[in-house]
């Protein structure tokens, strides 16, 4: 069985060959374009160039229905079950067992039977007429690997399933995926960023980079070290570096933050005119941390200063009170109002500034705004026009320049470069540097490894919600960084290449 | 070479936006060449004269609908506020009703505009504060404030009212009667308010997107609370207008004057999903169902067939502002 695949936008040139009855990892960076792959594998979205083969013939598919049909079943990172429906019923959803009298009556009792069977097939312990949402996580994560198996597909996709298990629940995951590679000669793509894992659970390794295949290997062959270089691999050179400065007096110290359930005991300090840059994996709570100290989701344990002086920051308004701006990650979600213009979009934080007798007045905001879109070269017919109609990299810069406007002291950029082009990601890079200059306090979340090597001035590693260290720029390698926001090496300067 | 495009596209804009302007130009002139009665001075100020009480509610569900809500209370509180408007403006103590106060018309009016407010205070309140839907809470609003004006009234009609609030509803102010001045007063106000003050900015904001007014630092619960408030003060303004131009208070007064309210709202380009409205579209939106209205009396078309016309109207602008929507 192989299929080959080149050519798709947020993929470029990518192969990959799947042989029988074998584990195959997938690794790379977040955004190498992994679960992009793995999406038009399942129907999601459908290449633009390229070909497929699965078992030997050409694979179109158009719905992961279709790809069901033709025998390849994904397990999502995190799974979307029917929360008020049964186990059982959830097994057998779209496909239910109905007694023939043409109305669709569910043989409930046969159901659960069967999805009984199921379950102690891989010594899955659940009682299947629970409800989905009584389940705990990992629970459904196992139902949701049960119910991909039990289509009899040939291909198994699995993206990153052991985030919410624990290692007794990754050590059942394995068994079963042992059984049903033996037993059944089922292939399994499995995406994941544990590098103890892979070496575990894989017989063979692609390694993903920017949208392209950098490399496969059979597990025997290969080591951490290479995995990690394959990784990122990238040039430093290409990126724009942050000018030196000096850094000032301390700006923000955060003791022994926590939010329950999120992350805990995060402590650090951040400067005048420096750059702190916040690396570490999705879902390792560099976000919950930034939501925080933001006040968006507030800490439930430790203390935050600012000059010194412990702050209370409940909500966003005591954030902005404080002098914080925050760019957010995901920009259309919680960041743009994409139906409004871009002067509403960058006053909206600080329009009590422009207000006169109750009236906006509308002069000084187009003169402001004016100033805010030049300097930071935002490209847009108008102040009128509607931020929708923007690119990418602009909307950005329209976010940017919102916060800017009200003149903070800490600014909180959660991945400020995440899916705009090269020329504008240079911009901003050189707009974070000046504002630096300008002596604010910048935080700085980046999936990026070369963002953070590049810009910060400090890098702080988070994994599983936990701070893992904290190294200066100069001390700061790809590897080093990788290291730490994997887990694999908790204390510094251990052992490199 | 850009300019040349965003002109067009600009041009494209404006007519997706104002076409609602053309199309009520449109059937204005069709309804005058084929009505004599319509095209007369009388007949015409009669229009905005009926329009102006939907349309101050109007008014008010368009702010509930920018900031991602609805309201589907108005119509049963313009009966509430009818019958305490009406008890309290009473040109002399009357025995028979069950509540019948005489006092200044000014503490009458104040008393009667507090209530609607507060009423939409309480719609806010629920919605903000109780995390409940606006449909659901305003639904249920809509069922009390009936039953709470039928229990105030006894179920009766209350007549016997003060002149001036007569002349109120039914007087006229240099030759322009006095609902229209109220209305075109309440529109100019509620037009800067939403495009150029503080508040309208924040509840588009929240329409357009809760998530990302809240790292804004925009108070939600507040805001939201405001806009029903707002809302339930104008529907308050229609109930009193109505109530003096009929000369008495009804419980049942207000039926169905939700749905109209919300049409003409749809029917103005306010968008259902929120973030999007103005206040001069709502106004020509009120202006085209009250127009539809008169000119299917004129031409004397069977009231079931306005019926079925309206209903249609209304599902036709949503459809509308659908499409609208996936192209932008």
């Amino acid at each position: 069985m192989s299929k080959s695949f080149p050519g798709v936008q947020a993929l470029q040139a990518v192969d990959l060959e799947v042989h029988k009855g074998v584990v195959h990892a997938l690794m790379g960076e977040n955004g190498a374009g992994k679960s992009t792959l793995m999406k038009i594998l399942y129907g999601l979205y459908r290449p633009d160039e390229g070909e497929i083969t699965f078992k030997g013939a050409p694979y179109r598919i158009k719905s992961p229905f279709d790809a069901l049909k033709a025998g390849i079943a994904m397990i999502p990172q995190e799974v979307s079950p029917v929360p008020y429906l049964s186990v059982a019923d959830n097994l057998f959803l779209g496909r239910e067992k109905v007694r023939n009298l043409g109305i669709g009556l569910v043989k409930k009792r046969m159901t659960q039977s069967m999805a009984r069977d199921l379950l102690s097939e891989f010594e899955i312990d659940i009682d299947v007429t629970k409800k989905m949402n009584e389940l705990s996580i990992a629970s459904a994560q196992l139902v949701a690997i049960a119910t991909a198996v039990s289509y009899n597909a040939d291909l198994l996709i699995m993206d990153e399933p052991t985030s919410a298990l624990t290692e007794k629940e990754v050590q059942h995951l394995f068994r079963i995926i042992r059984d049903i590679k033996s037993r059944k000669g089922i292939s399994v793509i499995y995406i994941s960023h544990k590098l103890d894992e892979i070496f575990e659970i894989a017989d063979a390794v692609t390694v993903l980079r920017d949208g392209r295949t950098v490399s496969t290997h059979p597990i025997g062959n290969i080591t951490k070290d290479i995995l990690i270089h394959d990784m990122v691999g990238r040039e430093l050179k290409d990126f724009f570096h942050k000018e030196k400065g000096t850094i000032g007096d301390t700006l923000l110290s955060v003791r022994n933050l926590g939010v329950a359930g999120r992350f805990e005991d995060i402590s650090f300090d951040l400067h005048k005119g420096e750059v702190l840059g916040v690396a570490g994996l999705v879902g390792a709570g560099r976000s919950e941390l930034m939501e925080a100290l933001f006040g968006v989701v507030p800490a439930t344990s430790g203390e935050i200063a600012i000059h010194g002086q412990t702050v209370r920051i409940r909500t966003p308004e005591d954030a902005i009170r404080n002098k914080i701006g925050f760019v957010t990650e995901d920009r259309k979600l919680t960041g743009l109002f994409l139906k409004m213009d871009v002067k509403d979009n960058i006053i909206l934080p600080d329009i009590d500034a422009y207000i006169s007798r109750g009236m906006l007045q509308n002069r000084k905001i187009r003169k402001w705004c004016l100033e805010q879109v030049n300097a930071l070269s935002i490209r847009t017919p108008s102040l009128d026009q509607t931020i929708d109609n923007l690119s990418g990299g602009n909307q950005q810069k329209v976010l940017i320049a919102r916060w800017l406007l009200m003149q903070p002291d800490i600014l909180i950029l959660d991945e400020p470069t995440r899916g705009i082009d090269v020329g504008t990601k240079a911009n901003i890079h050189e707009l974070i540097s000046k504002l630096a200059a300008l002596g604010k306090g910048i935080l700085m979340v980046s999936s990026e490894m070369p963002e953070i090597l590049s810009m910060s001035d400090r890098i702080l590693t988070m994994y599983k919600g936990r701070c893992t260290g904290e190294l200066m720029s100069e001390e700061a390698t790809q590897q080093k960084v990788l290291r730490m926001v994997t887990g694999e090496s908790m204390d510094r300067g251990d052992r490199q290449q | 070479m850009t300019s040349i495009t965003s002109g067009s596209l600009d041009f494209r804009a404006v007519l997706r936006k104002y076409g609602i302007v053309v199309i009520f130009l449109g059937l204005c002139l069709v309804l005058a060449l084929v009505s004599p009665a319509f095209r007369t001075v009388r007949n015409l100020t009669n229009v905005v004269r009926q329009v102006s009480a939907i349309g101050l509610i109007s008014i008010g569900v368009t702010f509930c609908i920018i900031c991602g809500g609805i309201d589907l209370s108005t119509g049963s509180v313009v009966g509430l506020i009818s019958v305490i408007c009406a008890s309290m403006a009473q040109d002399q103590f009357n025995p028979d009703q069950p509540i019948s106060i005489v006092m200044p018309l000014v503490f009458a009016f104040g008393i009667a505009l507090a209530s609607g407010a507060l009423v939409g205070f309480v719609n806010g309140a629920i919605t903000a504060f109780g995390g409940i839907p606006p449909f659901i809470a305003t639904l249920g609003m809509m069922t009390v404030a009936r039953g709470v004006a039928q229990l105030y009234s006894g179920g009766r009609p209350i007549g016997r009212l003060k002149e001036g609030i007569i002349f109120l509803g039914s007087g006229s102010y240099v030759g322009i009667p006095i609902p229209i001045l109220i209305y075109l007063l309440i529109a100019v106000f509620s037009w800067l308010l939403l495009s150029q003050s503080r508040f309208g900015k924040h509840i588009t904001a929240i329409g357009c997107n809760i998530q990302a007014a809240r790292i804004c630092g925009i108070k939600i619960k507040r805001a939201l609370v405001q806009v029903y408030a707002y809302c339930g003060f104008l529907v308050a303004i229609a109930a009193i207008i109505i109530t003096g131009r009929t000369a008495g208070g009804n419980p049942a007064y207000g039926l169905g004057y939700e749905l109209d309210a919300i049409a003409a709202t749809v029917i103005g380009g306010t968008s259902l999903s929120g973030g999007i409205g103005s206040i001069p579209l709502c106004v020509v939106g009120a202006l085209i169902i009250g127009v539809i209205n008169n000119g299917m009396d004129l031409l004397r078309i069977n009231p079931y067939w306005q019926q079925i016309v309206k209903g249609t109207i209304i599902v036709v602008a949503v459809v509308i502002d659908a499409k609208r929507q996936k192209k932008s």
